[in-house]
């Protein structure tokens, strides 16, 4: 049989999925391993268990100088950063989106002007960001705002568009005003879509609130990861970007799952990513 | 005087461009009719449907309805039934139908809640065991079968009371004997609530079963070297009197054309 029509079992599709990982853990027990039977304080590739006391003691040891457990300090302050940036970028989207993909005097208004915004490189505007703002708070909410709205609003735009227009008309036909197909059609049609877009509209918000913390922050993820990078400290370091990646990786599904508890109707279809 | 016709076309052409796609249409049509629409593929037969709904206009001529201009959109005196996309498939059954009271009642954003919700549900009663969806009201349009999804289109359509209906091919992806039943539905309809029907059809013996009244819509002029420079028009336009006769012998051949061409769209 050909490969594009054999499917993996049940055993073997939970095996492949592990492969990469395994091989990926296993490749660096090995390098590190070797590191330190030349140098038992070798700090490039810190063992397992090494990398794991380090991450204990940021998660539930004050920190000496200041009291703080780091770890959550850190996560607590990028979260809500990202929450707000993303929160902000997400009513942006969804009300310029359906402006501009249902309503055609929007779209001649608002489109060409934000594709030409959504071409600024974000970080460029980060020095703006910061004379304007200051260093606070705002002004990295600002960058992650201003780094994922654009080409959001861009791709919920297109879906707003691509709503069926037989749908459109048979709900003029039906009697609807233009707000009652806003909130009975096209909202409802495009939700799961921003839940989509906002899935990968977090892929950049995360690399803005890393950057902006790295560049002018006193606490966050970022802020650490580049903090103790002067010490060449990688048993900080590897355990924060896993716990960056576990986030990243547990705010993805819970998107997901949200998605298909609140819009049955989209996911029926078929699998999704 | 008689009263006006309830649809009176007069020289309606469409061009897009330098194609033009329909041309010198006339005709008259007395309400009550049921006017079924055949062609090839791509000889317009949708898209003077869309000129009759106002989702396109006229590049000349114009289209009245009961002796008055057109409306500009489409308004719900004229109910829509297409082949796909009908109903709305992130409302169940029984939501898609209670949509066009929610819509008359609640302002400004059309939706209702509690009891006023409960309400709208127990009026689509009748109305969902007529199209036997009763046991589906809580399902959503993707878990219909291709039957069901038109039914519950057609009675959504009809919830306005439309004095004008238009079917784009509404059984176009359907099996046999699932049109025979939804032929019936319809038929049904027609003559219980009075209304003037325009059906796009490829098949050509369910124009004939069906209508009162047969359009057929076909090229006659051509250029050879411009072959976008003439658009069709309606070249046969028979009043059918026997429900269950058969395609006269000159469209023989037309129909044998609109069977091999099923499923694509003009």
């Amino acid at each position: 049989m050909r490969i594009i029509n054999r499917k993996p079992s049940r055993v073997t599709s939970i095996t492949l999925t592990a492969l990469p990982f395994v091989a990926t853990i296993g490749v660096y027990a090995l390098a590190s391993h070797y590191r330190r039977l030349e140098n038992p304080a070798d700090k490039l590739l810190p063992s397992f268990q090494h990398m794991g006391e380090t991450f204990w003691r940021m998660a539930f040891v004050p920190d000496k100088r200041s009291g703080d457990l780091l770890l959550w300090l850190d996560t607590y302050d990028s979260l809500w950063r990202l929450g707000m940036g993303v929160g902000a970028a997400t009513i942006l989207t969804l009300s310029l989106g359906i402006l501009i993909g249902f309503i055609p005097h929007a779209r001649s208004t608002l489109a060409p002007y934000i594709a030409t915004f959504s071409l600024i490189p974000p970080i460029t505007i980060l020095p703006i960001l910061f004379i304007i703002f200051g260093l606070g708070e705002t002004s990295k909410i600002m960058l992650i705002v201003v780094g994922t709205a654009p080409v959001m609003i861009r791709s919920v735009s297109q879906e707003v568009m691509n709503i069926p227009r037989e749908l459109i008309i048979k709900a003029e036909t039906l009697g609807a005003s233009v707000l009652q197909m806003i909130f009975r059609v096209v909202l409802p049609q495009t939700l799961p879509k921003l839940v989509n877009v906002m899935r990968l509209g977090l892929v950049p918000a995360w690399i803005f609130l890393i950057s902006a913390e790295a560049i002018a922050s006193t606490s966050g993820l970022g802020y650490r990861i580049f903090l103790v990078r002067r010490y060449l400290a990688m048993d900080v370091i590897l355990p924060y970007v896993v716990w960056i990646t576990l986030l990243a990786f547990i705010i993805d599904r819970l998107l997901l799952l949200l998605s298909k508890r609140a819009f049955p109707w989209h996911h029926l279809g078929g699998e999704t990513l | 005087m008689s009263a006006p016709p309830k649809i009176s076309v007069r020289n309606v052409a469409k061009t897009y461009g330098d194609m033009t796609v329909l041309e010198r249409l006339n005709l008259d049509v007395e309400e009550g009719a049921f006017c079924t629409i055949v062609g090839a593929s791509g000889c317009g037969k949708s898209t003077f449907l869309r000129m009759l709904l106002s989702q396109e206009t006229p590049s000349r001529g114009r289209i009245e309805i009961d002796g008055a201009p057109l409306p500009g959109e489409p308004t719900p005196d004229r109910g829509i039934v297409f082949q796909k996309y009908s109903v709305f498939p992130h409302l169940t059954v029984e939501d898609n139908l209670i949509l066009a009271l929610e819509f008359e009642r609640s302002r400004p954003f059309g939706r209702s809640f509690g009891p006023s919700r409960k309400a709208a549900r127990a009026e689509i009663d009748d109305t969902l065991e007529k199209i036997g969806l009763g046991s589906a009201r809580l399902k959503y349009p993707v878990q219909l079968s291709g039957g069901m999804q038109q039914r519950l289109a057609i009675a959504q359509a009809l919830l306005k009371r439309p004095k004008v209906l238009l079917l784009d091919e509404p059984f176009g992806a359907l099996d046999p004997g699932i049109r025979a039943d939804m032929h019936d539905l319809l038929l049904g309809l027609w003559r219980e609530l009075e209304m003037t029907v325009f059906m796009v059809t490829h098949d050509i013996r369910e124009a004939f079963k069906l209508g009162t009244r047969i359009l057929v819509f076909d090229k006659i002029r051509h250029d050879p070297h411009a072959p976008d420079a003439y658009g069709a028009t309606i070249t046969y336009d028979l009043p059918l009197t026997r429900k269950d006769a058969g395609p006269p012998p000159e469209l023989a051949g037309l129909a044998m054309n609109a069977d091999t061409s099923t499923g694509a769209n003009a």
